[in-house]
């Protein structure tokens, strides 16, 4: 099967005007009869269920949480790009663009970029018009901060709490279509399969995991918002219940997996602390914009930071990237923490951690506090104090955050820092429209492979679940639909949803049945060690060869030797896992396999074999310029290649120095 | 950070379904480290549960950073247990005493009943935001972020209210279980901006409703509610959500 | 509650006021006057009929939003906060309210219902005064009004503050004083009211 990435013609600047004005409609009347299945509520769920819903489409939403408001979405903390330029810096679209596809290493498809940054100012303009309140000057006007791979300040925040703010605008969007009856919620339900009928997806089967009932939903079209599957690893900067389970059904059904090696490890998290470990916590990137981050010039050092003098410290990302300094994208300042720590300049107990400091930035906000309360000659003492003060209006939750989890006084002491999993760039393969392989079938925000290529640079994950569901689905899927008018409602009781809910049942009966030994937290951390050893921040063809064979060897123990109590026919939270991890170790082998076709290195995607003399990832364009979609096939996966081409863009070796 | 590790008698309570009555039962919790977090403790718990083949615990948490809402123990009679302004997934272990005994009830409240074990139903949070809590605007209508100026001390007071993770806290831990911190931290955010005020009226008297049919309980400004609240919403809220109140009663 | 509360807060200050006047120790002459200017002035004799009515509704009020209250968590905690949250006489408003009522019923019993009596039945003056020192020689009666003052006082400190906060006023800039005055407000009052019995019984008062 031949990829058709349904990129329109014309001009990379015309090409998203182009389609908007000639892709076809559906009038109001009809919009009322045709129902859409959106499946997680997060940023892109929540956003396109809304919208959609304000078109007159009759929507149902999904979730597998008590509350459409609980996705994870909402833990992101630093902010939400936007080309609007309000700080005179030189900002535009095409240097959004740009950014963002030099960020993702040139992996990433033109067009769908710059749509993206196009839409960006609308995002920001809607989140303000819903009562979204963002950080302001004095002035009254939308403050800005800077992030990772950038030279503007284009990203606009809420304190550390963007993502919480974003969704809540996206959810009382959705909330006041629930209220109408516009959309119907299913909170607490977690879709098991796709149900598609003469190759079109068609609806969905679901759990109700509260009564533990398989439910029969038809649709004419079903979106799949369901974030990422950074839970492979087990530990991961995630929420507990994000997994892979939906995007792999229908990856199973016929829906191709694009580029699932490339995951992003985010340079800035609380280092793990012991074997009891559940979840890693990010500390936001924006904290890069006034933090350093250094170790010890000295090997095996057991001073205190605050005992190791100046000249003692090397602040080895302004030393090695002058240019861009402590703001280099997260993937390179993920492995520049894991080769100091490798090299044995690692600190804390576990030797695996970077310091991050505000001394520094606690001392110059200090001093500028004292020049505008005119204190003359103020001693450090006093502008410490003061500058604390100005620290903890700007990332005081953050603070306040690390001081819980470690017990330490971040205020005093430089944080604990290590790389984390934190995003996956892969996903569903979707064309310009969103839609996957599957007619019908679409996948948005962080559960589609398409705006970040290889690596995602800070801010713009929140722009990406946005702009999918506010602006860019509600035009696509009309497209779709304008052909599906005299499609009649969805019948249930067609033979596909038989056979697809009983082998749901035939599945959930079965994890219960096992009544093995080990819990699915033993094997989910099992997979999740292969997975960071062997499919991590660095990968080699040996490595990612034996994970192969070992994740292989788990999943046949998992299916010999599981253990799920209770019953399947009531609330059952080990029941639901079972579910997940399942998919999982499906998952792991196809980022290995993927991660071992790539014989190169490019954003996250780091292969030992493949980085220059400096250690720097080297990229092979002449062999790799494609994204993989992955099909699968009845034993194992078949590779389809789009060429991605760069009319406007000229790829070049990343350089951040 | 210096850990140590402790063991814990705990009480934990115990309910099948929503029909069943429910108990509290005892379990021991050994060699926990003080590094733990809370639902890490737990979750040392439910394995062992496993492993002896006994039904684990069920409860209620997702993202483990304190900002999704989804956790939710009543821990040694306070709402997210002992640490102020904590989500029961950020209280660690080391808020507690080797050999302490410590009580774990879900959530107590009529709109709240609970699923299983520790696990209750919230939804009639939802639907008090459903009733009013959203600024009507339609997907594209907006005008230019920067075209209306919002005075910053009002942004920020907006945003102090909008940080409710929603967590049901504040229910909790009222004598009278009332939702008045959660419906005018709602209410305050967009009564402070200008986005807000078209509805303004509307908003708080259907709010209002929605949230006494659920069947919560009415305000006594005991301060519970503020003194739990793992974002320490203030209590001012509730007298912006009554001024508010009143002025829509009497508006014409 | 709040609206009858202030109302009730407001009477509170006549009722001490006037009562009070029994402090200049002038045989009751100064009390007597005034008292009898209240019972004999046909304004103040609406106002009592609308002080009765917004005492009766504030009880009303008071048993039905605890009774309702107490409805909406059907199975308690079993282990309580206790005043790591609250303070235990914002929680305890009913149960101070159904004190204060008990104390009022005697209280209306030795003096209102007194006067009434005079005034209606055997029209003759009695001199409130004389009253108040032959009620107040009984020590079981001092220490009941005590005893009722004293749950006044826990009452009045919640109520004055809440009673604003449920007027929606709540700010920065007002809080200290809302709060000083609440506080001070009740202990004065209370202390005015405390003193009475006991300087009677102790026979300071001649």
């Amino acid at each position: 099967m031949a990829l058709n990435n349904r990129i329109p013609a014309g001009e990379l600047a015309q090409k998203w005007s182009t389609y908007k004005s000639t892709c076809k409609l559906v009038n109001p009347a009809n919009k009322r009869s045709i129902d859409i299945i959106v499946v997680g509520t997060g940023l892109a769920g929540a956003s396109a269920a809304a919208s959609l819903a304000e078109l007159g489409y009759s929507v149902k939403t999904f979730c597998f949480q008590d509350s459409g408001r609980r996705a994870h979405s909402i833990a992101a903390q630093g902010g939400i790009n936007a080309a609007k330029n309000y700080q005179n810096d030189g900002d535009s679209v095409y240097r959004l663009f740009y950014d963002t596809i030099k960020g993702g290493d040139y992996r990433a498809r033109e067009a769908n970029v710059h749509r993206l940054a196009e839409v960006s100012g609308s995002i920001i303009d809607q989140c303000v018009a819903q009562g979204v309140p963002f950080a302001r000057e004095y002035g009254g006007l939308l403050s800005n901060r800077s992030f990772g791979g950038t030279q503007v300040q284009r990203t606009f925040y809420a304190a550390g709490q963007t993502g919480q703010q974003l969704l809540l605008g996206a959810y009382s969007a959705q909330m006041r279509q629930v209220a109408i009856g516009k959309i119907k919620e299913y909170n607490r339900h977690e879709m098991l399969d796709v149900v598609v009928i003469d190759g079109k997806a068609r609806g969905i089967i679901a759990r109700n995991l509260v009564t533990g009932e398989i439910e029969r939903h038809g649709a004419h079209a079903v979106l799949l918002c369901t974030g990422g599957y950074g839970n492979v690893f087990f530990l991961s900067t995630n929420a507990m219940g994000s997994n892979v389970t939906a995007a792999w059904k229908a990856h199973k059904k016929g829906a191709f997996f694009g580029n699932p090696c490339f995951t992003q490890i985010h340079p800035t998290c609380i280092p793990v602390s012991g074997d009891h470990q559940s979840k890693l916590t990010l500390m936001s990137e924006s904290l890069r914009n006034d933090g350093r981050i250094w170790v010890p010039k000295k090997q095996g050092e057991t001073r205190k930071a605050i005992d190791i003098p100046e000249e003692e410290r090397d602040y080895y990302l302004e030393r090695r990237y002058p240019a861009f300094g402590n703001l280099v994208p997260r993937d390179v300042a993920s492995r520049a923490a894991k080769e100091r720590c490798d090299a044995g300049y690692g600190v804390g107990n576990s030797k695996m951690a970077v310091y991050l400091d505000f001394a520094a930035a606690i001392l110059r906000y200090g001093k500028t506090e004292c020049t505008k309360h005119g204190i003359a000659n103020a001693d450090d003492a006093t502008a410490i104090r003061l500058g604390k003060e100005v620290v903890k209006e700007k990332y005081g939750n953050l603070f306040d955050m690390y001081e819980k989890i470690t017990g330490e006084n971040p205020y005093e002491m430089p944080m604990r820092i290590y790389p984390a999993v934190h995003y996956t760039m892969g996903g569903l393969w979707v064309d310009y429209e969103l839609m996957t392989t599957v007619p019908g079938l679409y996948a948005l925000g962080e559960a589609n492979f398409s705006d970040h290529g290889a690596n995602r640079l800070g801010a713009s994950a929140l722009m990406q679940g946005l702009a999918d569901g506010y602006f860019v689905i509600p035009y696509t899927i009309g497209n779709y639909l304008a052909d599906e008018i005299r499609t009649p409602k969805i019948d249930t009781k067609q033979p596909a949803f038989d056979e697809a809910e009983n082998a749901v049942k035939e599945r959930i009966n079965h994890f219960i049945n096992i009544k093995g030994q080990h819990s699915v937290d033993y094997f989910h951390k099992q997979l999740g060690k292969i997975m960071w050893d062997k499919c991590g921040m660095a990968r080699n063809e040996k490595g990612l060869k034996e994970a192969i064979q070992e994740i292989r060897a788990l999943r046949e123990e998992f299916w010999k030797d599981l253990r799920v109590p209770g019953t399947a026919s009531e609330m059952n939270p080990e029941l639901d896992k079972a579910g997940r991890v399942a998919d999982f170790l499906e998952l792991g082998e196809l980022m290995c396999l993927d991660a071992l076709n790539r014989n190169e290195s490019c954003g996250g995607h780091f292969r030992e074999e493949f980085q220059t003399e400096e250690g720097e990832a080297m990229r092979v364009d002449e062999n790799f310029m494609y994204v993989a979609a992955w099909e699968s096939k009845k034993e194992g996966w078949e590779l389809h290649k789009e060429d991605l081409v760069y009319d406007v863009i000229h790829p070049s070796q990343r350089n951040y120095k | 950070m210096e850990h140590k590790e402790i063991n814990l008698n705990l009480r934990i309570w115990r309910q099948k379904n929503a029909q069943d009555k429910g108990q509290f039962e005892n379990y021991k919790a050994e060699n926990i480290s003080t590094e733990m977090s809370f639902l890490e403790m737990f979750d040392v718990l439910n394995e062992r549960l496993i492993n002896e083949g006994k039904d684990p615990i069920a409860f209620d948490h997702d993202c483990r950073e304190g900002i999704c809402g989804m956790c939710s123990m009543h821990i040694n009679g306070r709402a997210h247990g002992p640490w102020d302004g904590t989500t029961t997934c950020q209280l660690h272990m080391r808020a507690f005493k080797d050999g302490e005994t410590v009580t774990v009830e879900p959530w107590r409240a009529k709109a709240f009943p609970v699923l299983k074990d520790l696990t209750v139903d919230r939804s009639a949070l939802d639907r008090i935001q459903q009733a009013g809590g959203y600024v009507s605007v339609n997907t594209g209508n907006a005008v230019d972020g920067n075209s209306l100026p919002i005075d910053k001390t009002k942004a920020d007071a907006s945003f102090d209210a909008a940080m409710c993770i929603g967590c049901g806290a504040c229910v909790a831990a009222c004598k009278n279980s009332s939702a008045m911190l959660f419906t005018s931290a709602k209410v305050s955010q967009y009564a402070l901006l200008p986005q807000g005020q078209p509805e303004r009226n509307t908003r708080v008297m259907n709010m209002v409703a929605q949230m006494d049919k659920e069947g919560f309980g009415a305000c006594t400004n005991t301060g519970a509610c503020e003194a739990e609240c793992p974002k320490e919403i203030s209590i001012s809220n509730i007298a912006r959500l009554n001024r508010e109140y009143l002025s829509a009663q009497f508006s014409l | 509650m709040s609206v009858t509360g202030i109302f009730l807060i407001l009477f509170l200050i006549v009722h001490a006021t006037v009562n009070g006047m029994i402090f200049f120790n002038d045989n009751g002459e100064m009390f007597n006057f005034y008292a009898h200017f209240l019972s004999h002035n046909w304004l103040l004799r609406i106002i009592e009929v609308g002080l009765f009515a917004g005492l009766i509704l504030h009880i009303i009020q008071g048993l039905m939003l605890t009774g309702q209250n107490n409805q909406k968590r059907p199975v308690k905690y079993s282990v309580n906060p206790g005043n790591a949250t609250s303070k235990w006489y914002s929680r305890s408003m009913g149960i101070l309210g159904s004190l204060l009522l008990i104390f009022l019923v005697i209280h209306l019993s030795h003096f209102w219902l007194e006067t009434k009596e005079s005034l209606y039945v055997t029209h003759k003056e009695d001199s409130l005064f004389e009253e108040m020192k032959e009620v107040f020689s009984q020590l079981w009666v001092v220490i009941v009004y005590v005893c009722g003052v004293i749950a006044l006082c826990w009452h009045l400190i919640h109520g004055f503050q809440s009673a604003f906060q449920t007027l929606g006023i709540n700010s920065p800039k007002y809080n200290p004083l809302i709060k000083t005055i609440g506080i001070a407000y009740s202990l004065i009052i209370c202390f005015a009211f405390s003193m009475m019995p006991i300087a009677i019984y102790l026979g300071w008062i001649q």
